[in-house]
Order: structure tokens, then sequence, then C-alpha cells
């Protein structure tokens, strides 16, 4: 069928199509600038309307009540704790979640298809009941906790708490992220490597582990980036000391309980800084990944 | 035997690791997942039943329990819908055609999971609450927002903007127009080429949508916090029910409610393990998603 043609009973069948200019003859399918349009709509009303809410009501605060605001001690304390907890379970989930990827992917064992099934239960149990459920195994008379106590060991109601909370929140993402890339990885290479001489363990980290690294930081940044903003499964086990156990959610959560909304918002907005340059690095880590992937194929 | 068995064997030999690190391997990550994972989920049925199944059953039949259950019904009721008709409008929009500014639109679609829960609620404070944008105008007409139902609804709406768009995108890129251009040429409407066309290739990958949506929308927690008021019987959806009574140390109330989350949860993981099986593309494909989600740069 000739282009002409196909153009003339597309425009017939769906008037929508034929408004598109240069793209008529691209543009077979109808409902481009509907669906377009509603999409845009729906993000603005939903998401970037809503957030930029937060940019406004900062313009009403003068430069050092702002400063004030997000650089006062408690704050600074609560930055630090979150920042930290998050690293330090973001690198055991980069160790562990390597780990299970790489045991799921290569091996064999029974029960594999549960466990892998089970990776996934941190993105489906409610952060609530998974607060909860962490501090009642921690506390002193918690099936875990009871063991530690003795040895000195407390971890509910400190940061120790909250960086197992957080290990529990990422432990999906650097799995997930890893996971198929070890699929795709190549057999061969791994035979090559291991015909010239090299041992297992060079074979791992000279030709494995750099072909997995995007995926692996990829995961490791989204752990991190998860670990920041969560609130409901650590402020169960935390204990909420201000200066040693406030997470900067808390701070907000604290902040808007005494209707200082400006406050409130100031940290806030520092958060949501934070939270577009970690999407931003990790949009730059998946593409790295991606042309990674094309490279060996 | 031969010598080609023992060339086999040493092949393999060059691609796997000796049986003692397998095991160790295997039984470090299987420790993991159990400390992690299994634990806490044991530990949410333990306490829950620490005074006997009757007391469970008590705790469950409560009013205000069931008042939470109600309102986590109806919010996930209104919100996956919601997010539903986006999903498929900014698939087909981003999915079927060319436009300037796509890829800022998919990475946009993404937003959501980068913000902190608890500042998700709070933008909502700020352009609904009695200090926001239309405060004012809400309260002269006893339109309630915040602390009330409908910024339940909005607060989870935000939280779980992206699923659906983020299962559909690259899967109806993987599928691409042809089908479409097909029943559009032999005089198809737009309506007709999606029901009999789009939706029977997209349903699956739709329902695994929907699935993860529906999860994370009745167990989100620190947006709906930050929005709800705390109104016992009124404002109060099941993952909130379950902080309040731990707070009150009725820890068999707290967990018995918790229970019945982590019991949502478990089906989700076994309806999400049960899709990828029937339909291995849909998991590959999620994992692979954000690379066949953007185009080329």
């Amino acid at each position: 069928m000739s282009g002409a043609a196909t153009s003339a009973l597309s425009s017939a069948a769906a008037p929508q199509a034929s408004g598109g200019g240069r793209g008529v003859s691209r543009r077979v399918l109808p409902g481009f600038h509907i669906t377009l349009g509603f999409s845009v709509l729906y993000l603005s009303l939903i998401v970037l309307i809503p957030l930029s809410a937060l940019v406004f009501k900062t313009f009403t605060m003068s430069w050092e009540q702002f400063w004030v605001a997000v650089t006062a001690p408690r704050v600074m304390a609560s930055y630090r704790l979150t920042f930290g907890a998050s690293l330090i379970a973001a690198l055991v989930n980069l160790v562990f979640g390597l780990l299970v990827a790489w045991v799921l992917v290569r091996y064999k064992f029974p029960g594999k298809r549960i466990v892998d099934a089970l990776v996934d239960l941190p993105f489906a149990l409610p952060t609530a009941v998974a607060g909860i459920s962490l501090t009642a195994l921690l506390a002193g008379n918690g099936w875990v906790g009871q063991f530690l106590e003795p040895l000195g060991i407390k971890l509910a109601f400190t940061p120790a708490g909250i960086v197992i909370a957080l290990i529990f929140i990422g432990l999906p993402f650097v799995v997930r992220t890893v996971q198929p890339v070890l699929e795709d990885t190549e057999k061969e290479l791994e035979e090559a490597a291991t015909s010239l001489g090299a041992t297992r363990f060079q074979t791992f980290t000279k030709v494995i582990l750099p072909s997995i690294m995007p995926a692996l930081l990829t995961g490791f940044a989204m752990a991190f980036a998860r670990a920041i903003g969560e609130y409901g499964s650590v402020i169960f086990i935390a204990g909420n000391m201000p200066m040693i156990s406030e997470i900067t959610p808390l701070i907000i959560i604290g902040k808007l309980e005494q209707y200082d909304y400006a406050g409130a918002t100031a940290v806030a907005l520092v958060m949501l800084v934070i939270s577009f340059v970690l999407l931003l690095v990790i949009n730059g880590l998946q593409g790295w990944k991606r042309r990674r992937s094309e490279a060996t194929q | 035997m031969s010598a080609p068995s023992r060339t086999i064997r040493r092949a393999q030999a060059g691609t796997t690791e000796s049986a003692w690190v397998r095991r160790t391997l295997i039984g470090i990550a299987l420790v993991f997942m159990f400390l992690f994972l299994v634990l806490p989920l044991a530990a949410v049925a333990a306490e829950a039943l620490r005074k006997g199944f009757t007391a469970y059953l008590e705790a469950l039949q409560e009013p205000d329990a069931w008042a939470a259950i109600r309102l986590t019904l109806l919010t996930a009721a209104i919100a996956v819908p919601m997010n539903l008709v986006f999903g498929v409008a900014a698939a087909w929009a981003i999915a079927k055609f060319e436009f300037r500014g796509k890829a800022v639109l998919t990475t946009l679609v993404d937003l959501p999971f980068a913000v902190s829960p608890v500042v998700a609620g709070l933008i909502y404070v700020l352009v609904f609450g009695a200090q926001g944008w239309f405060g004012p105008w809400l309260q002269a007409h006893d339109i309630k927002i915040i602390f009330a139902v409908p910024g339940i609804v909005l607060a989870t709406v935000f939280v779980t903007f992206p699923f659906i768009a983020r299962e559909l995108i690259p899967l109806m890129q993987a599928q691409g127009t042809d089908e479409e251009q097909a029943a559009i040429v032999l005089g198809a409407t737009g309506w007709q080429t999606f029901w009999r066309v789009t939706l029977p290739n997209i349903k699956w990958g739709l329902l695994y949508g929907v699935i993860l949506c529906n999860a994370r929308a009745m167990g989100e927690f620190g947006a709906v916090s930050v929005v709800s008021g705390h109104i016992r019987g009124e404002t109060n959806t099941l993952p909130l029910h379950v902080e309040i009574l731990y707070n009150e140390y009725n820890f068999v109330g707290a967990f018995a409610t918790a229970s019945v989350l982590a019991l949502l949860a478990l089906v989700t993981l076994g309806l999400k393990s049960l899709l990828e099986m029937r339909h291995p593309e849909l998991g590959r494909r999620r994992r692979r998603s954000r690379a066949a989600a953007r185009p080329a740069t």
C-alpha cells in the first residue's frame, strides 16, 4: 500500500493524528495528543505543581531564616545520621545483594524459587510492619535481642537499629539490578580467561566484576536514595532521640507538628534537592550500564 | 571414563567454583535472607498470636480495625484506577510515538519514587492545608482535604504514581506499532484498536503493575501519616492503625493488624511470582525496563 493511501485512511479514521504536522506519515495511530495531553496534565496536577509548592513556600523565608533552619545543630545531627546510616546500609546491601544475586543466578539449590520470590518482600511488606517486627526481634526480650543483650550489643533504639531497618528496605535493589546482568554475562569470556591461565578469583575480579560494575553501582545508588527518604520502618526501631537517633524525615514531621511549616519546608527542600541529584546520578549510571551492555552484544 | 568427559569437567571448572566455595556462598546468602526476611515475617505471626488465637481474632474484630480496613480498601480503590488510566495513557504516548521531550517525560514519571514519603505528604499540606495555597478558600467552602480522606487518597496517588506506567512503557515499546497500524489501516477506530489489539497484548503487564501498585497503596505509611491527622475510626488506614496500637502498647492488636498487611504482602509476592513464571517476559522486561524505556540520547 502506498504511503499516501495509508495516511489518507489514517486521517479519516483518526482526525487527531493528522494534526501532527511534520510527523503525519509516522503518526498513523490515533490518540497521540489526547494521551500526551492527559499524561502531562495529570503529572502536573499530582506531582509537579505540588512539588513546586515546596520551592515557593521557601521563597517566603529570608536567606538567613532558611540557612538557620537547615543548619541548626539538631538538623545537622539528623543529616549525619541519615546519610551515615544510609551509606552503611547501602554498602552492606552492595556486598550481600551481589552475593544473593550470584547465588540465585549461578547455583542450583532446593527452594531457590521461593528464595528468589522472597527477595521482593521489602517492596511488598508495608514499612510500618517491617518497623515493628524488626523492633520486636531486636528488643532485649526479642528472638535475636536476647542473645545480643548479654554480649553488651544493643541494636533496638540505637543508630545501629536504623542501619538494620535500612538494610531490610534496600535489599531488593542491588539483587534486582545485578541479577539480569549476571544472567547475560557470557561464559565464553570466563572460559577464555581460564584457558589463558587466570585463577577463578582473577576471572571474577578482572572479567566478571567489571562487566557487572555499572549495575552494581546503580543498585547501590538506588538503595542509598531509598534509605535517605525512608521513614516508616525506621521510626519504630530508632528510639528517636534528638541529636542521637533522629532521622531527617522525622525532623520534618516534628516541625509540622509544631506548626513550623516554613522550617519543615526548608529541610524538605534540602532533602528534595539531594533526591534530584541522586536521581541524576542513577540515570547517569543507567546510561553507562546500557552502553556497557550494548558494547558487549 | 574417557578423555572427552574429563575435558568437559575441566572446561566447567573454569566457569564455576569448587563445591565447598559454592556451598559456603549459598549458606551465607541463605543465612542473610533468613535473618533479614524470614525472621521478621515469623516475628509478626508469633507476636500476633502471643496471647492465643482468640485474642488474635478479638483484636481483628475491633470496630476501629474494620474502619481502617474499609478506608485502606477505599483509598486503593480510588488511587489504583487513577494511576491505571494515567499509566495506559502515558505508555501509549511514550511507546507508540516519537516527540521532543520524551526522555524528560519518562524521567519525570519516575520522579515520585525519588521523593521521600514524608516530603510527598508535606507538599499536599502546603497546597491544601490551612496555611496552604487553597487553605482559606477550602475553609470558606467547608471542604476538607488535609486530615481527611481526599488528602489520604492524593498522597497515596503520589507515592504509587509510577508503578503501572513503568511496567507498560517498556512492554508497549517492545511490541512496536505494527499490529495497531494494521488495525487502523483495515478500518478500525482508535478505541477498537486499543481494546482488541493493544489491550490483549499488554493485559498481563497491566495486571502485574496493578498488583505492585495496589500493594504499595495499601501499605503506604509515611506520606499518609503526614496528611491523615490520625483520627481513630475516620482517617486511619491499616498501617496507621498499626502505629497507634503499637504506641499504646497494645502489641497483640498492633501485630494482629500487621499480620493482615503481611498476608497481603505474601499474596502480592505469590501473584507476582506466578505471573513471572507464566509470562517470563514480565520479570525480565521489568528488570531491563529502564534500559528499554529511554530512547538512545
